[in-house]
Formats: structure tokens, C-alpha cells, sequence
């Protein structure tokens, strides 16, 4: 019989801990055939800062080096530039990278550094446990912004990638979701790209990926991809924000 | 040569290539010089970062990569990376870490001071844990110190702080610098990230969710700082064979009161001197065992009293302990501090 489908070889056997129908399952997936398909493993060395994921070198069989809450761009930096033929990235989410590490990222991204971040953008604080983070959309409940995020009280939410994308040293930005299977198609097509791009030493390349967090939104896994649909990227739309290598879209 | 090139141009023949920083007075020679010199050297990386928080975190990515790499910076800065001082120490990263004090608290001003003994010995970010700190009082000191630091990061997986201050940094003196070091000469690292290419993944990490594991994380920790107190205690001592009282001082301040002893010396006032090199790990042994002969004790520091703390821990009651001190970054000349020292001793009828 033909196998068609296995575990990636730069993910370990160990089983996630993620919840049932958290995006954080899917991207790691995602990254490691990616690693796989482009032969990176010996190459490739990951950040992941606090979050959800802080646990990613459970599973991740490549070199890993935890950061602190926010500080994962700057950390990269440092590794990247001391170790520039190497493939870095940053896996973090929207409250690490857009409130606590807005400025890691920005100048990480201004500066041209030539690492790759991968951004979970589940609109909460999954990790710390539903709280508002500053992606979450106006009107949405989380445990402290009880009956919706209010403009007046709590500020808008952030697009951080459209902030980046204005830099000059961010070459390739694109939204994608994980929450149906050509969303995930175009997810693992856009991390390829940008390890791709990187590899070719474009500079700061960045793919958010508006994923989902069940746990924290009350929702069942099949409603929260729906969600994703109907509300989150309408504030969030998807799509390449950027992109200098004039590579035809498709070519991915 | 300035004092903030001294230790800059030492820390480049230890092997460091890396360099991270953000400007602030009264340091900022320290980055001028790494900017130029490193980008003369193939792979030397300097960095101005968006603020010292960025600038400690790239330290850690470049030292997780196995490089030598310093930061350096004054009060404030150092305030913002103490955070990631702490991840430095539970990482167990080497790192070299240059603070030329200001005075404080907040911004207070560019003046030479020494108040940040305590965040500096006792770890000013979360958690248990020390770094080891050096005091030097001379620019061939601030060379020898940075230079032995690298070297002594290595080998504890620890990071070194030197302790500094304005006027160190300021200062021009002759000074003999150390050999430059090979790269290749330096000894292999067996946990840093690379990629796994021929050999297992690793990770490193701090987070360690199991309170036994936390705990045996901790103890592990703790045996290599026991170690370091056993083997990396420094200290100097002037005039001590038949002091009647002993001046304790570190840093800069150890050579002002040493131009004061010289003096009262002359008028045969039996004073003599003990200025910690290491501030941690603090030469408590010596102290207590200078109290068998000594009772008075006068600590003199740049700041409301910091290191005096550690001066009457170290005596365990064994010795009466008088402290003078100066804050907000007043110098004060050798003939003031004999002054006060002479009021002391014939206070004491010592003499
Ligand atoms: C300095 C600091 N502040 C706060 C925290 C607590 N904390 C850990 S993860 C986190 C937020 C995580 O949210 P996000 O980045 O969106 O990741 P997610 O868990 O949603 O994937 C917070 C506030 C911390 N670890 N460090
Ligand atoms: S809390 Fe949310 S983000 Fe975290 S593992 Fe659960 S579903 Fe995923
Ligand atoms: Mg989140």
C-alpha cells in the first residue's frame, strides 16, 4: 500500500497540546512540510516567544530558541545576523508582536532583517486565557472587555501587518486563514514563499495567519472558522499586502 | 586611551563580534567605537537598536548562535534590560554587559555615581539568580576585566556585568591592551543553535512548567554560583599589615580613598585599604577574616550605602562599621574623604 500521509519529519512524535480545532495545530503542520519540502531542517532555527505556542520546540524537530513575551524579532536578529546563511523565524502571536513587541517588530521589519515572522493572529490572548488583545475587533467579548471591545474604553485594534508592509525593509507580507482547506493551501504556499524569499535574502518577510482560538471564543471549531469568514477578515481582510520580488502571484 | 574605547577595543581582542546598544550618556564612546571597529572585521555585527530592550534580546540571539557578544549602557538602559538579564541567567547565555553608572534614581544626571550596586549584585531583573560583577578602579583594569570576562562567560554560561562609572568611562589613561584572540582559537560550544545539520535539534529555553524541574533548574543554578564564590573571589588590599582601621571601597571610589590613605599615612594615621575587584561574588572571607585583627571598619561609597550591607553581612557583628557616602554623582577629592576618614579614626581613639 502507498502511504499518503505522515507526521513531517521536522515535527517530533509528540502529540500537541493545543485545543481541538486551535489553529496553533494546523501552522505547525503547515511549517513542517514546508521544512520538509525545502530540505531546511538542518538550516532552519525557530523563535518562539510566550504564548500559546511557547511550547513549539515540544514539537518542532529543528534548533529552537525561546524569547521572552514580545522580544522574539529582536532575538532573531541577534541570531540571524551572527548566523546569516541560516533560516530564522519568529512564530508569534498578535499580543506578542502588536502590543507587547510592536517595536522589536517594526524595526526589525524597518532595519530590513532578513528572518521571517510567522503571526497567529487569533484575536485574544490565548495563553494568559481569553483576555483582549490588540487585535480584537471592536464588539468582541473577551474576559476584559466583557461586553465588547469599545473604541471609547479600550482604543481599535491594530493591523499590524499593514503598518509593516509601509517599511521599506519589509519585503513580502500576506494575510491568509487557516480555516478552511484552500486558505490553508494558500497558508503553506505563502510560509514556502517567504522562507523562499528569505533564502534569496530579500529581507523581512511576514505571513499573519487570522486563526482560530476556540477555547477563548466560546465557539465550537466549526463556528469559529466561520467566524474567521463573516467577521474577522472583513477587519482583517486577506490577501499579499506586499510583495518586491516580482514574482507572478501564482508563483508561489 | 578613553575608558569606553578601552573596554571596547578589549572586549573586540576577547573575540566579541557582536554589539548591541542604544546611545545614553555617559557610555555612548562604547557603541562609537564598536560601530567603526566592527564593521573593519569580517562577520563583526554592531547594531543601534530601538531601545536597550531590544538591544539585550539581540544579545541573546547572537550569543544562543555562540558568538561573544556585549551590550553596553548607563542606569536607565540598564534598568530596561534587566529583563532580559534574567533570561540570560536562566538560559545560561553567555554575555558581557558594561554599565558606566549615572546618577540616579530616574533620570537624574550624567555625573559618575555608583548606586547601582545593589541592582547589579543582587540581579535586578525576576527571579533567583546572580551574575557575576566586576569593579574596576583603572582603565588597565576596565581592559583586564572585560577582556577575562569574555572568557569567564564562557566558561559559567553566566553574564558578566562590569561596573563601571562615568569617570571611568571618561578618563585617559596609558594602558597595555591584551593580545587579540584567534576566533578559532576560543573553546567549542556544545549547546548553542545553529541548526541541527548532523546532529539532534535542541531548544533552549527557560520556561520549565514542572515546579521539581523548576526546582532542580534553580539548584543547578545554584551550584554554579556556589562554585563561583569558591574560585572567582577578587579583591586587593593596601596598607592592611597594621591598619587600626580599614577603608572599604570599590571602583573609583577605591582610588579616591587610596589617595587619602597615602596622605594620612604620611601623617601616621594607620589606615589602610580593601577594595573588592568581584562585587559579586563579594570578598565576605577576607573582610571576616581581616576582623580578626581589625574592628573599625569605614566603608566608603558613591551612593546612600549599598555595598555596606554586604560589608556587615560579611562581618556577622565582628567588626563596628561606619559608612560615609556621597550620591547624586558628587566626586569627592582624596584631601575630603582623608578628612572625614581622620575624624574617624580619633573619634574611635584609634590614634
Ligand atoms: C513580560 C510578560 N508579560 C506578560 C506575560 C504573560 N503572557 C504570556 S503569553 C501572553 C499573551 C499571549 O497572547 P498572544 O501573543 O496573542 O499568543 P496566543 O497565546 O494567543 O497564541 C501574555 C500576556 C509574559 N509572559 N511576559
Ligand atoms: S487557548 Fe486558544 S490559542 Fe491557545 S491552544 Fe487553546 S485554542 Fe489554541
Ligand atoms: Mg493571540
Amino acid at each position: 500500500m502507498k502511504k499518503v500521509f505522515s507526521r513531517p519529519k521536522s515535527l517530533k512524535p509528540t502529540p500537541f497540546h493545543y485545543c481541538p480545532g486551535c489553529g496553533h495545530s494546523i501552522i505547525h503542520r503547515l511549517i513542517g512540510e514546508v521544512i520538509d519540502e525545502m530540505n531546511l531542517q538542518e538550516k532552519i532555527i525557530g523563535v518562539p516567544p510566550a504564548g500559546c505556542a511557547v511550547l513549539a520546540y515540544n514539537y518542532f524537530d529543528i534548533d529552537m530558541g525561546e524569547a521572552s513575551h514580545g522580544r522574539a524579532a529582536a532575538l532573531a536578529t541577534g541570531l540571524k545576523r551572527a548566523l546569516p546563511d541560516r533560516v530564522v523565524f519568529t512564530y508569534q502571536g498578535d499580543g506578542d508582536i502588536a502590543a507587547i513587541g510592536t517595536a522589536e517588530s517594526i524595526h526589525a521589519a524597518a532595519r530590513g532583517e532578513n528572518i521571517t515572522t510567522i503571526f497567529v493572529n487569533n484575536g485574544v490572548y490565548g495563553m494568559t486565557g481569553g483576555q483582549m488583545a490588540p487585535t480584537t475587533i471592536l464588539g468582541q467579548n473577551t474576559t476584559t472587555s466583557p461586553r465588547g471591545r469599545k473604541e471609547s474604553r479600550d482604543g481599535f485594534p491594530i493591523n499590524l501587518s499593514e503598518m509593516i508592509a509601509i517599511a521599506p525593509g519589509s519585503a513580502y507580507i500576506e494575510r491568509t486563514a487557516v480555516n478552511n482547506p484552500a486558505n490553508i493551501l494558500k497558508t503553506k504556499k505563502a510560509i514556502a514563499k517567504a522562507f523562499r524569499l528569505q533564502l534569496q535574502g530579500f529581507g523581512f518577510t511576514l505571513v499573519e495567519i487570522l486563526s482560530a482560538c476556540p477555547t477563548n471564543w466560546k465557539m465550537a471549531p466549526i463556528d469559529a472558522c466561520k467566524w474567521i469568514d463573516e467577521v474577522m477578515s472583513v477587519h482583517f481582510p486577506l490577501g499579499v499586502l506586499k510583495d518586491i520580488s516580482g514574482e507572478k502571484r501564482d508563483a508561489h | 586611551m578613553r575608558g569606553n574605547h578601552v573596554a571596547a577595543e578589549a572586549a573586540v581582542r576577547a573575540g566579541c563580534r557582536y554589539y548591541f546598544g542604544y546611545p545614553i550618556t555617559p557610555q555612548n564612546e562604547i557603541p562609537e567605537y564598536m560601530s567603526a571597529r566592527l564593521s573593519e572585521i569580517e562577520g563583526g555585527v554592531f547594531i543601534q537598536a530601538e531601545s536597550e530592550i531590544a538591544s539585550i534580546h539581540m544579545v541573546i540571539g547572537a550569543s544562543m548562535a555562540g558568538g561573544r557578544v556585549m551590550t553596553s549602557s548607563s542606569g536607565p538602559g540598564i534598568s530596561l534590560k534587566q529583563e532580559g538579564i534574567s533570561f540570560l541567567c536562566a538560559l545560561e547565555l553567555p554575555a558581557v554587559i558594561i554599565n558606566m553608572t549615572r546618577g540616579g534614581p530616574g533620570l537624574g544626571n550624567i555625573a559618575p555615581a555608583q548606586s547601582d550596586y545593589f541592582q547589579a549584585t543582587r540581579g535586578g531583573g525576576h527571579g533567583d539568580y546572580r551574575t557575576l560583577v566586576f569593579g574596576p578602579n583603572s582603565c588597565q583594569e576596565l581592559a583586564n576585566l572585560t577582556y577575562e570576562g569574555f572568557n569567564l562567560a564562557d566558561k559559567y554560561r553566566i553574564p558578566v556585568v562590569i561596573l563601571g562609572d562615568g569617570m571611568l568611562g571618561q578618563m585617559m589613561e596609558p594602558v597595555e591592551l591584551p593580545p587579540e584572540i584567534p576566533l578559532k582559537k576560543l573553546p567549542p560550544k556544545d549547546w548553542t543553535l545553529t541548526g541541527a545539520k548532523g546532529r539532534p535539534s535542541r531548544f533552549l529555553r527557560s520556561l520549565i512548567l514542572d515546579p521539581i524541574k523548576e526546582e532542580e533548574h534553580n539548584w543547578k543554578l545554584m551550584r554554579k554560583y556556589e562554585k563561583i564564590v569558591r574560585e572567582e573571589v577578587r579583591w586587593e588590599t593596601a596598607y592592611a599589615d597594621d591598619a587600626k582601621m580599614m577603608v572599604i571601597a570599590f571602583g573609583i571610589a577605591a582610588r579616591i580613598a587610596k589617595g587619602a590613605i597615602k596622605r594620612l599615612r604620611e601623617e601616621g594615621i594607620k589606615v589602610g585599604l580593601l577594595r573588592p575587584i568581584t562585587l559579586w561574588p563579594f570578598p565576605s572571607k577576607a573582610i571576616r577574616d581581616l576582623a580578626k585583627k581589625v574592628k573599625h571598619f569605614f566603608v566608603f561609597e558613591m551612593n546612600m550605602g549599598q555595598m555596606v550591607e554586604d560589608v556587615k553581612l560579611a562581618l556577622e557583628g565582628n567588626g563596628e562599621v561606619h559608612f560615609y557616602g556621597r550620591p547624586g554623582g558628587v566626586i569627592l577629592t582624596p584631601l575630603e574623604i582623608a578628612r572625614v576618614i581622620s575624624s574617624q579614626y580619633y573619634q574611635k581613639r584609634l590614634g
